[in-house]
């Protein structure tokens, strides 16, 4: 057996918190082997990005290693000068971090900042490290790499960005690369573009990853081998095919059961959630850290730590009972039909929104009906949060209307009267910024409820505690601060506060996106139950196009602020659709498949290139000659379902629905 | 309360400078029972003489005990400071905060007129309002206050910039508060800590300014023993007997840093 590159060994962690040493990280065995992907999964304060740091030798000055070892094909960390790390950093191990637009200088150009390395690694003088900064970048394919030499970080996209810098990272010929949530900042169909630029490296150049992600459909998309982290401890790990069809390990199996599949409606089939909340930084009891949410925990989980036990060569896990783990789908709750949409409750007629000389929405016309979820889906900049401002009058538009109940609203939020506010409400994506962090909850839910709906002081006070049950939350959550409270619980509060006033359309913009995916369950499940009990109609805004599968009722697709299709869910995914909605759709990582199938970069167009014709003409494989100068006609493949685009039915991208 | 004292163990400095003021404030506010005589009182003692046991900062040129008139001397500026920092703080942070969150034309038109008023020299405004309303403690309160709100009004402009734009100020205006409530209960609370540290940096300078305005004879008038104004009538004394001057001379920069020590630990604490 070769040498692995990287082996944490037994670790332990601590990091001093208020004068206390608290474990972050517990006896943690993992080893990278050469050319190998290991994906190392978790939700936030799993201690993920800490092994990751640990492998680095970048622990930060508060973080201890209590016990353990790590070490670099077979090298200790432990004894290493400072100056052989820094050695080993370039050309053994590098790092790609979450955020490209932070990792790049933006004071120079990416030519230098990519050359810098080689002739800091390599002693190379600047000609040649230039040429070899250009032979990176065709490297991690970028096809004019002279242009982009040239160009500051803030002139080129984030998918750019991030290709950038991979590409620093490899100039020091890295055995390993460390991804810490490499794609988590990007766009859906750039993601699926970085992700097959990583299948393709570790082909040509034999490179091992360690990636760390708390998206199970990414490592699943990439990695060979995953291992999945709770409360510090590597719970389970397996090669991942068999770590998604036979999980031995029940938080694995509850996790797997929190990710919407992108193949199923909610009333088809509802997604498990994790009860409680992971426990806190060193302050987990005695047994089994995951036993107090374990579905099928027993008294002896409770008992004694659970050490991590081998049921065959490859597959590993933390668990007393792993034959008793669900199989994928056993954590689901039964599913229940949803109930008919009915009127149109929220309009927008042809809405046109301009900033600085360019149409962020170019005529949008579309409408919500009552109990039923519009989900509206594009990549950044195409308009999706400017239409929820201009509906809910933040953004006042420049033409078009807004309707509510069939009664035109005057455009700008301060000349709307307070029946219409009660009516019409938002929840924002921020769990950081959507509370205001001064106030505490019980106030500024009483606030909201008070002013929209129309109750004094004090009966608006004593309404709190029954409203913050109907979002699951405790009542003594009232007397608690924003910062008191996780993301979820945060965005639970402003659910609460969206619905004080008893609202008929609520804008949900990217409600769970900044949530991780036990949390983004139990505030979808808890959406749908506030609509089937309201009859309230939704516009649900977001990138992530298995959650809008679950969710929505119908799609709107938006591309440089048109509408290039609107259909019922069902029809979008599974029938004919339009070709930009087949781009977005070839982004989901496919649960059916193990690795995705490399595809062309689509090229990025901007707004201000705006055809005459059809906004997505320049980027569409399907493009014709009177594409680009004639308005697309609507095609009509199915009842509700409506196309823009030249292409006749038949030829439209996906298959016809039976 | 807690964090309170770990703050004072982990900065020094805003230790030293909370000693250095609150000396000032106590021996202020206890004069009558602090201060061995009184402090307008001639003939005390000899005329010029210098610290001895019996007057330990010396005798001015009429025998007044110049200890005692340098505790009695904290009343004024320790009354003037606060009450004219707190002027400007209200002023200021209105005026910031109707700048940030009214943005465009409005954040122009406010902010334009402040840097034009403060490309006078402070002193100068000051000289020309006190000379216009004729000098009174009243008014020295009034025109410090003013001319410090517009440098307020830049730091609290600046912290509300990055506040408006969160979305808890969006719910409010979906809920359809009016301009006021948005900007005084939602955003201002949050603009607490950078407003806090620039107040304190306010207060030392409110001490040297109305210390400034009474040497120049348009503050507090002899006479009291308003540091400024003793400065001011024993500066002939500088050669013969500087105590006199040194004395209060010393008080005035010992409040001014003690107050710059407690803005700087404030702000370390601030970027925690």
């Amino acid at each position: 057996m070769t040498t692995p590159l990287l082996t944490f060994n037994a670790l332990s962690i601590a990091f001093r918190r208020r004068g206390e040493w608290r474990t972050a990280v517990r006896d943690v065995s993992l080893s990278v082997q050469p050319g190998e992907t290991v994906g190392l999964v978790g939700e936030s304060g799993c201690g993920k990005s800490t092994l990751a740091m640990a492998g680095l030798g970048y622990l930060p000055d508060n973080a201890r290693i209590l016990a353990g070892e790590i070490s670099l094909t077979g090298e200790s960390l432990a004894t290493m000068s400072p100056a052989r790390l820094q050695q080993r950093r370039g050309d053994t191990i590098a790092a790609v971090y979450q955020n490209p637009a932070t990792a790049l200088n933006p004071a120079l150009t990416i030519g230098r900042q990519i050359s810098e390395i080689f002739e800091y690694q390599k002693g190379l003088t600047a000609r040649a490290a230039m040429t070899a900064a250009k032979a990176m970048l065709e490297q991690v394919r970028i096809a004019n790499p002279e242009q982009l030499l040239r160009a500051y970080p803030y002139q080129i996209s984030g998918g750019m960005q991030q290709r950038v810098v991979i590409a620093m990272a490899l100039a020091g010929e890295p055995d390993l690369l460390v991804l810490d949530e490499p794609t988590t900042a990007l766009d859906a169909s750039i993601q699926a573009d970085v992700l097959a630029l990583f299948d393709d490296l570790r082909r040509d150049l034999g490179v091992a990853m360690l990636l760390i992600s708390h998206d199970l459909g990414v490592v699943r998309a990439v990695c060979d081998r995953a291992a999945v982290m709770y409360a510090g401890e590597i719970v389970e790990t397996a090669p991942v095919s068999e770590l998604f069809a036979q999980p031995k390990h029940p938080y694995t199996a509850s996790l797997i059961d929190c990710i919407p599949t992108g193949h199923t409606h909610w009333s088809h089939e509802r997604l498990a959630s994790i009860p409680g909340y992971p426990p806190a930084l060193g302050e987990r009891g005695a047994g089994c850290a995951f036993a107090p949410r374990c579905p099928v925990a027993r008294a002896a989980c409770q008992q004694q730590p659970v050490a991590l036990a081998w049921l065959n060569n490859s597959h590993a896990s933390r668990c007393l009972f792993p034959e008793d783990t669900a199989a994928p789908g056993g954590n689901r709750p039964p599913a229940t039909p949803g109930r008919p949409a009915g009127e149109r409750v929220l309009e927008s007629d042809d809405l046109v929104v301009g900033y600085k000389g360019v149409r962020v929405l170019d005529g949008v016309t579309l409408d919500v009906r009552a109990g039923e979820t519009l989900a509206l889906v594009g990549e950044s900049g195409s308009g999706k949060s400017t239409l929820a401002r201009a509906l809910t009058g933040l953004t006042v538009p420049d033409a078009g209307s807004v309707r509510l109940d069939g009664t035109a609203l005057p455009g700008a939020q301060r000349k709307r009267v307070q029946s219409t506010r009660r009516a019409l409400q938002m929840v924002f994506q921020s769990p950081e910024n959507t509370l205001n962090a001064s106030h505490r909850i019980g106030p500024a839910l009483g606030r909201a409820i008070r002013e929209l709906g129309g109750l004094g002081y004090r009966a608006a006070r004593a309404l709190v505690p029954e409203r913050l049950a109907q979002v699951a939350l405790e009542a003594d959550t009232a007397n608690r601060r924003p910062a008191q409270l996780s993301g979820g619980q945060r965005q639970r509060v402003a659910i609460a506060r969206a619905f004080a006033g008893d609202p008929k359309a609520v804008i949900l913009d990217e409600p769970t996106s900044a949530l991780d995916v036990s949390v983004q369950a139990a505030v979808l499940d808890l959406l749908i139950d506030l609509q089937q009990r309201r009859g309230t109609a939704y516009l649900f805004i977001s990138h992530d196009l298995a959650v809008v599968r679950y969710i929505a009722d119908r799609v709107a697709v938006l591309f440089l602020g048109r509408i290039m299709e609107v259909g019922p869910v069902e029809r979008i995914f599974s029938g004919v659709r339009h070709p930009y909605t087949a781009e977005l759709l070839a982004a989901i990582p496919d649960w059916a498949q193990d690795h995705p199938s490399t595809q062309a970069a689509p090229v990025m167009t901007g707004a201000r290139d705006r055809p005459t014709g059809c906004p997505y003409a320049s980027r569409c494989a399907y493009v014709m000659p009177q594409c680009a100068n004639e308005p697309p006609p609507v095609r009509e493949p199915a009842p509700g379902q409506q196309i823009h685009c030249h292409l006749p039915i038949n030829e439209l991208p996906g298959s016809l629905y039976e | 309360m807690r964090s309170l004292t770990r703050s004072l163990t982990v900065s020094p400095g805003l230790t030293i400078g909370l000693l250095m003021v609150m000396v000032w404030v106590v021996t202020a506010a206890f004069a009558p029972w602090v201060a061995p005589h009184e402090p307008t009182a001639m003939g005390v003692g000899p005329q010029t003489a210098a610290p001895s046991w019996g007057y330990w900062f010396g005798t001015d040129q009429y025998g007044r005990d110049i200890l005692s008139r340098v505790i009695y001397g904290g009343r004024y500026v320790l009354a003037i400071a606060p009450a004219s920092t707190l002027l400007g703080l209200i002023l200021g942070t209105l005026i910031g905060l109707l700048a940030a969150y009214g943005r465009g034309w409005l954040d122009e038109v406010i902010m334009r007129l402040l840097d034009a008023i403060m490309a006078f020299p402070i002193v100068v405004l000051a000289l020309l309002a006190l000379t216009v309303l004729g000098s009174s403690t009243l008014n020295v309160i009034l025109v410090i206050g003013l001319v410090f709100a517009p440098l307020i009004a830049r730091t609290a402009r600046s912290a509300a910039l990055t506040e408006v734009r969160k979305e808890y100020v969006e719910a409010a205006r979906l809920r359809g508060e009016g301009h006021w409530y948005v900007m005084v209960m939602e955003v201002a609370p949050n603009i607490r800590g950078p407003l806090m540290v620039e107040a304190t940096i306010r207060l030392g300078y409110a001490v040297f300014t109305s210390a400034t305005l009474g040497f120049l004879g348009l503050g507090v008038q002899p006479p009291a023993p308003d540091w400024g104004v003793m400065v001011s009538s024993s500066r002939s004394l500088l050669t013969t007997a500087p105590w006199a001057v040194l004395a209060p001379a010393l008080a005035i920069a010992a409040v001014v840093i003690g107050f710059s020590l407690i803005a700087d630990g404030l702000r370390d604490r601030e970027q925690q």
